[in-house]
């Protein structure tokens, strides 16, 4: 009996040695720590921080990015809500030295190094927000079937701009 | 040989006009389909309603003007490596000159955006390929850079990157390892607005370009077609290109 107890005990204060340790990881989910989630320059509306619910983003944003590359590609449908180039409008900021995608501290990067995924996005995307070329005088094509295109952002995308994280 | 190729174009439009009946079959009673035409929102898939087309009036440049091509390469960022023989060119001047008369022009040559794109029909993954708008692409997330679409372009319009790239715009994504040519400015288009070649052609009051839709009678490409004699270059490849000239 007194071995069990004895057995109980060391294990008893191995388990209050390990305890302290594995409660430090879960803190370090969130910005603490090693682990940083850079904060998104505005919020997509003021119930929601990204463009569907952040659990949802944190899981499916590869698939959100799929279809809408094909969409984009092949049809030409430009709509903003799932756009690559919006994700980093918002969550790359457009300082001169905002991190490129091969540093930890860019938005992507961030958590696909912890992750270890590694991804072929930014071979060929930008990795910064846009930049406008000098040719935009925009002039329009002649053609009445070319007509108005509404490209705009949907209008709740700037009504809390450069407020909140975006990442709760 | 030419004979077997006009089989085969015959044969396209054969099946696409059957695949068109069938559709034209599929829409309800009483739906107009010129309303759908007038305005394209984002969320709308192009159509073949549409065909994109430019027309380059050689009469109007310049010899030694180069006003359009660096206007792409600076729309879509396509500063060089100082390797002529490699680096990626959209859109480039070629000089034609008269061995009789002496005569020297200089035209722009670009992805002539085909109807029957020979770069499409190579494809091995079907990278290559036309927007129903005429429009013709490279899915760059398709594309295994295996170059048969530089091979079977008559008008050498494609490039392939061999480079590690940075600092892409966002609007044109450019890789290593892949083929990449004209767009016609297909983020612009998208939005209505011309090609930044046109406007550069423009903002300098050349005027020797004009871009605009093809299948609408009232576009002022389709009425200076109607209007003026022009010329595909190599017509004899029954192409039906989307770039026409006029002047040479």
């Amino acid at each position: 009996m007194t071995k069990y107890s004895f057995i109980t005990l060391i294990l008893g204060l191995l388990l209050g040695a390990i305890a302290p340790v594995i409660a430090e990881d879960d803190a370090a989910d969130g910005n603490s720590g090693s682990f940083y989630i850079p904060e998104a320059q505005r919020r997509f509306s003021e119930a929601q921080g990204c463009v569907e619910p952040t659990d949802e983003m944190r899981a499916n944003h590869m698939e959100y990015i799929l279809d809408q590359r094909d969409a984009t590609v092949h049809e030409g449908i430009r709509t903003k809500q799932y756009s690559l180039v919006e994700c980093i409008n918002c969550h790359v900021s457009d300082a001169p030295d905002a991190p490129r995608y091969e540093s930890e501290k860019h938005f992507c990067n961030s958590c696909h190094t912890y992750a270890s995924v590694s991804i072929d996005c930014f071979q060929c995307h930008a990795d910064r927000p846009v930049k406008t070329s000098r040719f935009n005088s925009r002039p329009r094509i002649d053609s009445h079937r070319a007509g108005d295109i509404n490209t705009t952002m949907p209008e709740q995308l700037n009504v809390s701009a450069n407020e909140g994280t975006g990442n709760e | 040989m030419s004979e077997e190729s006009n089989i085969d174009i015959y044969r396209r439009r054969f099946l696409s006009g059957t695949a068109s009946a069938a559709a034209g079959l599929a829409v309800a009673p009483g739906v107009m389909l010129t309303e759908v035409a007038n305005a394209r929102p984002a969320d709308q898939a192009v159509t073949s309603e549409v065909r994109w087309g430019m027309l380059i009036d050689t009469n109007k440049c310049d010899n030694g003007c180069n006003d359009c091509v660096s206007a792409c390469n600076e729309e879509h960022n396509l500063g060089g490596f100082d390797r002529p023989a490699t680096d990626a060119q959209w859109i480039r001047t070629v000089t034609l000159k008269d061995k009789q008369t002496g005569n020297v022009q200089t035209l722009p040559l670009l992805c002539q955006h085909c109807e029957h794109p020979p770069c499409v029909d190579v494809c091995p993954t079907g990278a290559s390929f036309k927007r129903e708008d005429g429009i013709v692409l490279v899915d760059k997330h398709i594309c295994i850079g295996c170059r048969y679409c530089m091979m079977a372009c008559p008008y050498k319009a494609r490039s392939f990157i061999h480079e590690k790239l940075q600092d892409q715009m966002p609007y044109s994504p450019r890789g290593k390892g892949t083929v990449e040519s004209c767009t016609f400015c297909v983020h612009r288009v998208d939005e209505g607005i011309t090609p930044a070649c046109v406007e550069a052609c423009t903002a300098e009051d050349h005027n020797a370009m004009t871009f605009g839709d093809m299948n609408d009678p009232d576009s002022e490409i389709s009425q200076q077609l109607e209007r003026y004699s022009s010329r595909q270059i190599r017509a004899d490849l029954d192409l039906n290109t989307g770039v026409r000239y006029r002047g040479i």
